[in-house]
């Protein structure tokens, strides 16, 4: 079990407002594929950052448990948690543009990340970072490795930060939005390199977006998030059952290109859904 | 009356532009009496602004008599302040003295800061050979050392506070220009000023009605950090005696003549030295405060 | 009155030394919903702002309504043709209410009734009116791209642009957007040329489809077509393979 969530509550208070964000979340995760499917503001991203201690020290984050494997990282320190981040869990962030230094070339940067975890000298480095970038199936890694970011599309900039993020050889990857700043074309392929990569390696992937069908494909499991609960829960194969009215929901408001329909079903969000379930 | 102002400005649907905007002005006002260094530096500013106004009413003596028979005395119940070289009582002149300084510092500002945020936001939104021309006249005056600058102007001129006025303001306005620029520069290709445009709205119109409010809080934030070193150069330059000329109280030039006597007669330089402190310390506490408070991102 | 609204040819637009859009084609008919697909780089967002008088730098002929417009257009050109921005964050000015950011058009233009023209459009795109002298700041993402459809229509245009106007938008609100652009749609009378890299998006609202890759527009054709598959372009049957790929699991 390498991610065990029970009943996660995030609050921030701004301006004497206390506002919760994140209410009563558990999950847990195996090293297998799971989605978390939400719209912006269900919490999702939340609670991926909650699991690694990266929100701000104003977030008040509770839980009846939340470890990452051995690792209690509600009382966890600072330290341990530097250990894990990185080394045991890799990131992969929306845009490469705001995740990659725009001034360092991709290689020394995926080199620093190997370095970090990897303790070997430059050139074995440069060495692991090459075969990375090739794992990533980037044609000429050489090339890339001295290209500023800035230099590359966004699809290779991705590439990049998957590698930076496999080279400390982690246990789980973290993918928020992947590929949402991406081409169709590109997107697709990332996301096959993301699930291929993960199985090669027996790691479990937790992968946060807001497109329901892409996260099916590539996932077993998907969690369903609204208003910072888990709405439902269920086998990727099983979507089309989804029983929640919010799922049913988000699926029959897509339009479709071979199922036109005059006007799209909308969302009648329903106030029970804001209620707490118990779980 | 002030709960029902309150009310009326935090109401979340407001029905009026007036209405919407005192919200606006209100909510920031709120922010910013958080933050008890902007508070403290308001109260300040707004003490010495006080003094100053009601100089005539408040000072117990004549800034100008001389009383040649008490001079240099210490403070005491009758000169709660001393008396400086001359018998005149000191604190009848840091009050008049807070009228001629704060009077430079503000004639300075209203005409510094719309000059330089007109010239930056013109140069910004219309590039091209604008730009560069006005950069480079701004570029010009930037590199004149203002103090020297100064001096030679009022030396050319006729010492005097409208001289030092004049002299300061030419070398204080290129850094509204530059960063208005770099405000209009960063939204010039926003999609609200491609609206804007597509409204048939004419450049002018863009620049003033659309681009220019935008500016205002960076000027604004830079205007209150500026007073502090205004005041400085408007001090040294009475300290050169180039500013206001005697027997015009001015905390500058009263701390020039002090000076002979700082080791004796300590309390003569004190009370220059301390005001101008106080003010520029506060003029920087209530800058720093609005920069924080009307940051966009805050919003 | 001829019954091509919009007629685009030959267009040609460099920035700096490079071309970006390399003799594009098209015509819309009036009332028609004519799609501009293609991938980011393609050069579709860059074609619609030299439609809309954004960009004045390009070759090429622009006709609306039969008459040839030219680089710089006139202020009735702007009363009959308006653009939807994609970013409903970036499109309005932060410091206006929603009534300044409504009334600029109809000031510049010295259009009366202001009061009732902003009540009206806040209705049509189903905004409350509580909204009105609100700041885009406290509005949502959804909302905020409702106010910039009543931004565009308040002049009354005969055609609208629309730049990938529910990208920036989470799927729900994109279904209500979507919704509200067809229904105005029906209700004014508009032609609409709506510019989107998501295929699915574009054949809901749109009747014919150009597809653009690298500057060209390498193909054009309806949604039927498009549906059935009687594609001839592979680039264009990369992207419908695309679509039905990530569809096929909603069926499976």
């Amino acid at each position: 079990m390498l991610v065990d969530i029970k009943n996660l509550r995030i609050a921030f208070t701004s301006r004497g407002k206390r506002f919760e964000a994140v209410r009563g979340i558990s999950l847990s995760l195996g090293r297998e594929k799971l989605g978390i499917v939400g719209e912006s503001g269900s919490g999702k991203s939340l609670t991926a950052r909650a699991l690694m201690k990266l929100l701000p020290k104003t977030a008040e984050v509770t839980a009846d448990t939340l470890r990452y494997d051995d690792v209690d990282v509600l009382k966890a320190s600072e330290r341990q948690m530097r250990k894990i981040r990185g080394g045991r869990v890799g990131f992969v962030l929306q845009d490469p543009k705001y995740s990659l230094n725009p001034v360092k070339t991709i290689g020394s940067q995926v080199d620093e990340a190997w370095r970090e975890h990897k303790r070997g000298s430059a050139r074995e480095a440069r060495e692991a970072t090459l075969d990375l970038l090739d794992q990533v199936m980037i044609r000429d890694p050489k090339k890339v490795y001295a290209s500023y970011p800035h230099e590359v599309s966004g699809g290779m900039g991705q590439r990049a930060m998957i590698a930076m993020a496999l080279a400390p050889n982690p246990e789980l990857l973290i993918a928020d939005e992947p590929t949402s700043a991406l081409d169709a074309t590109v997107q697709a392929e990332i996301l096959r390199l993301i699930n291929d990569l993960v199985e090669k390696r027996g790691m479990g992937l937790i992968l946060i977006s807001h497109d329901l069908p892409l996260v099916s494909h590539f996932c077993d499991r998907v969690c369903v998030m609204y208003s910072g609960q888990i709405m439902e829960e269920m086998a990727a194969s099983d979507l089309m059952n989804a029983q929640h009215p919010y799922t049913r929901g988000l699926l029959n408001c897509m339009p479709s290109l071979m199922h036109p329909r005059d006007r799209l079903p909308v969302l009648t969000r329903e106030d029970s859904w804001q209620e707490e379930t118990a779980r | 009356m002030l709960t029902t102002f309150r009310t009326w400005a935090l109401d979340d649907t407001p029905t009026s532009r007036r209405q919407a905007a005192w919200g606006r002005r209100y909510r920031i006002w709120l922010a910013l009496r958080r933050n008890p260094l902007a508070m403290i530096g308001l109260a300040i500013v707004i003490f010495f602004g006080g003094l100053a106004i009601l100089a005539p009413l408040l000072a117990p003596w004549d800034p100008a008599a001389q009383d040649l028979a008490h001079r240099l005395a210490r403070p005491s119940a009758a000169h709660w302040l001393g008396t400086d070289e001359l018998g005149r009582d000191i604190l009848s002149r840091i009050l008049y003295g807070g009228r001629v300084t704060l009077g430079m510092v503000i004639s300075i500002v209203i005409v510094v800061a719309p000059v330089g945020l007109v010239v930056g936001c013109v140069a910004g939104y219309f590039g091209g050979w604008i730009d560069t021309v006005l950069m480079r006249v701004t570029d010009v005056f930037l590199s004149f050392p203002r103090l020297i600058l100064a001096l030679a102007l009022v030396a050319a001129l006729h010492p005097g506070v409208q001289s030092a006025i004049v002299a300061i303001a030419l070398t204080a306005w290129p850094p509204y220009a530059r960063i208005a620029r770099a405000e209009t520069l960063t939204v010039r290709s926003s999609d609200f000023i491609a609206a804007c445009r597509l409204a048939g709205a004419s450049p002018r119109r863009v620049v003033f009605r659309h681009i220019m409010p935008l500016c205002v809080p960076s000027v604004i934030v830079r205007v209150t950090l500026d007073m502090s070193s205004i005041i400085i150069t408007a001090a040294s330059l009475g300290f050169l005696g180039m500013g206001a000329q005697p027997p015009s109280p001015e905390w500058g030039a009263m701390l020039a003549i002090a000076k002979r006597f700082m080791l004796q007669e300590w309390w003569v330089a004190l009370s220059p030295a301390m005001a101008i402190l106080l003010v520029s310390l506060a003029f920087n506490f209530l800058g720093d405060g609005l920069r924080d408070v009307l940051d966009p991102k805050q919003n | 009155m001829s019954d091509r609204m919009i007629e685009v040819e030959d267009l040609r637009i460099s920035f700096s030394s490079a071309e970006v859009v390399k003799g594009v084609s098209f015509e819309v008919d009036r009332g028609e919903t004519f799609g501009i697909v293609g991938e980011s780089g393609s050069g579709k967002s860059t074609v619609l702002r030299a439609m809309s008088g954004l960009n004045e730098n390009w070759d090429g002929r622009i006709l609306f309504n039969g008459e040839a417009v030219p680089k710089r257009r006139s202020r009735e050109f702007f009363r009959k043709v308006q653009m939807v921005f994609q970013d409903p964050f970036g499109s309005l000015h932060p410091r206006q209410t929603i009534d300044r950011i409504l009334s600029e058009i109809l000031l510049v233009n010295r259009i009366g009734d202001i009061d009732r023209r902003i009540n009206k459009v806040l209705a049509d795109v189903a905004l409350p009116r509580t909204s009105r002298f609100r700041y885009p700041h406290q509005l949502s993402g959804g909302q905020r791209q409702r106010v910039a459809i009543a931004r565009a229509l308040i002049a009354e245009p005969k055609v609208l642009l629309l730049d990938e106007p529910t990208s920036a938008l989470d799927v729900s609100v994109q279904a209500e957007v979507l919704n509200l652009l067809a229904d105005l749609r029906e209700e004014h009378g508009l032609t609409y040329v709506m510019v989107s890299h998501n295929l699915a998006v574009i054949s809901h609202l749109c009747g014919r489809v150009g597809v653009m890759q690298h500057g060209h527009m390498v193909e054009q054709v309806s949604v039927e077509d498009l549906r059935a598959g009687n594609v001839s372009h592979p680039h264009t049957q990369e992207l419908r393979r695309l679509s039905v790929g990530l569809e096929d699991l909603q069926d499976a």
